[in-house]
């Protein structure tokens, strides 16, 4: 029983490193992509892949089963509002007359 | 270990705040404002206030957000004018002066977390002591607002009326704005993803908000946390499907009785518990014990309390979104 | 390790400098406005750090087994002020939006010259 405990630790610190590590990539991206979108589409991670490993972590981690159903019900709460946001933001932004950089060198190619 | 990430929290803090105080454009202010009061709201459950935390979450993040971009839909977003050059330079300098100043004070107040500091020897022992036995209910804070500054909090559900009142009579009654427009409010309705996700949040967060109201006694929550959730609920709605789908909702006149009745349900507990022997908002005559008396008294004071912000938030919201000229 | 000690005190300074600054010498009122709110952030910042006790919890029995409890009285004192704040905020925005419609302009020199001119 000690021994598995200690690998549901682990696991644990694991999952949680591994959201850390994502939600990095998420910062570090929304700062040095070159255009709006791809800026968004890099700092949607800490939305979606980053909150999913964390708190699945934590789930792990904790010993009381009403925390674990509270963090469970959580994750859920942010997996359906963080990609609406993003999807908002995009949406307004395109509506706002912001086009993607890719798209304006494609129609002056042709 | 704690301290190095509350450290790391102020410090975002403080970035911030100077992003804010020194950007040009108005909306990029008012967005960092909600990253501001979310980062405090953090560094307040560091700093073990858990009801604090809760209700600068609610009240600065999302409510304040929504009532800036509100008025800043009605007048420009850049900021133009720079102060003459004398009014920089001789503010910095007072600034700084009284920044030094500060410090130097600093010095003299007690070590962080000290508990024998002045502040933890004098009546904090007594409410901390005395709530279970007086009240029976775990959230100290709540007893101590509820009951025994039950004063401070009647004049603060007041203070959140008269606010109410003043932006009504300075930017007059929704519905007699909106009439004067044909044009209708679509709200968000031609997004399809915001408004499906947005409709199927509606009831979790009022439900949610219903919680937070019943259980600030066991856990941190209380009217105004409430107050602040179910209004941020009803102007999702307001945004998503229109202004005019949201008054036909709820009406001008329901947030009226709201704003009203809450705060006079706490006066009138107040004048209740008079007519029953006792002093003014004394609990205790309003059961057969000391306890269940106080419950009764506090569980009806954060009614008033949710059902009165929960009005003035609502109006104030309809208030700037009627005052549009689109 | 002292100064860590009184960090937080030191950031209550800053920020309630900071707010100040924008209080008295930006021109835009919604500015103005905007550093009112950092000010007031900045006392919530000390009454909470000043109520904090080391090794305690939040003033909530049976949460934790922990019975050293953190200051409840400042956070009382600070719930109530938080809910004062946004609504004298909210006030403030709206003789705002009163004063934009009045003079066309949210910036102070230009009330000022429409004031100076009539």
């Amino acid at each position: 029983m000690d021994a598995w405990s200690n690998v549901v630790e682990i696991i644990s610190i694991v999952f949680m490193a591994i959201g850390a590590f994502f939600i990095f990539v998420g910062g570090v991206g929304a700062l040095r992509m070159p255009d709006f979108y791809t800026r968004m589409h890099a700092a949607s991670l800490t939305d979606s892949a980053g909150p999913i490993f964390i708190l699945i972590g934590l789930i792990l981690h904790t010993d009381s089963f009403l925390v674990a159903i509270k963090l469970f019900t959580v994750l859920v709460f942010i997996l359906i509002t963080g990609p609406t946001a993003s999807n908002a933001l995009a949406s307004a932004a395109l509506l706002a007359g912001n086009k993607p950089s890719l798209a304006v060198k494609q129609t002056t190619a042709e | 270990m704690i301290e190095i990430f509350n450290i790391f929290l102020m410090a975002m803090l403080v970035i911030t705040a100077l992003a804010m105080v020194s950007s040009r454009h108005l909306f990029i202010t008012v967005m960092l404002s909600g990253i501001f009061s979310l980062l405090v709201a953090a560094i307040f459950l560091f700093l073990d206030a858990a009801d604090v935390a809760l209700t600068e979450a609610a009240v600065g993040a999302g409510i304040s957000t929504v009532l800036f971009l509100g008025a800043l839909a009605l007048m420009d977003v850049e900021e133009t004018a720079r102060g003459e050059r004398w009014v920089r330079v001789s503010s910095l300098v007072v600034v700084a002066v009284t920044t030094i100043a500060l410090v130097y004070a600093t010095f003299d107040q007690p070590l962080f977390g000290d508990p024998n500091a002045p502040i933890n020897l004098h009546v904090a022992p007594w409410y901390i002591e005395n709530v279970p036995v007086h009240m029976g209910i775990p959230n100290i804070v709540t007893g101590i607002l509820g009951s025994y500054r039950g004063y401070d909090t009647l004049g603060e559900v007041f203070v959140v009326y008269t606010a109410g009142i003043g932006v009504l009579s300075l930017l007059g009654d929704p519905v007699k704005n909106r009439m004067n427009r044909p044009v209708q409010n679509h709200g968000l309705r031609h997004y399809l993803i915001p408004r499906v996700v947005g409709r199927m949040l509606i009831p979790f967060i009022i439900l949610f908000g219903l919680y937070v109201q019943f259980h600030g006694e066991y856990s941190p929550g209380g009217g105004f946390q409430a107050g602040a959730l179910i209004a941020a609920a009803i102007i999702l709605f307001a945004i998503l499907e229109g202004e005019n789908r949201a008054l036909n909702v709820i009406p001008m006149r329901v947030l009226y009785l709201m704003m009203a009745s809450g705060a006079l349900l706490y006066g009138g507990v107040g004048v209740a518990t008079l007519f029953m022997g006792g002093n003014f908002l004394e609990y205790t005559v309003l059961g057969s014990t000391m306890v269940s008396g106080q419950q009764w008294g506090i569980l009806l004071i954060e009614a008033g309390v949710g059902l009165t912000v929960t009005g003035v938030l609502i109006t104030i919201f309809h208030a700037f979104a009627a005052r549009s000229n689109l | 390790m002292a100064w860590v000690d009184y960090f937080h005190y030191w950031v209550f300074a800053i920020l309630l400098m900071i707010g100040f600054f924008g209080v008295i010498a930006k021109r835009n009122l919604v500015k103005k406005l905007v550093g009112l709110s950092i000010f007031q952030s900045a006392v919530f910042l000390l009454y909470i750090t000043m109520g904090k006790v080391e090794g305690g919890t939040a003033p909530i029995y049976g949460i934790t087994d922990n019975t050293v409890f953190s200051n409840p009285l400042p956070q009382v004192l600070i719930l109530t002020a938080i809910v004062v704040g946004i609504s004298t905020t909210a006030l403030g925005l709206s003789i705002v939006v009163r004063i934009k419609e009045a003079y066309g302009s949210i910036e102070e020199d230009v009330i000022h010259e429409k004031d100076r001119v009539e």
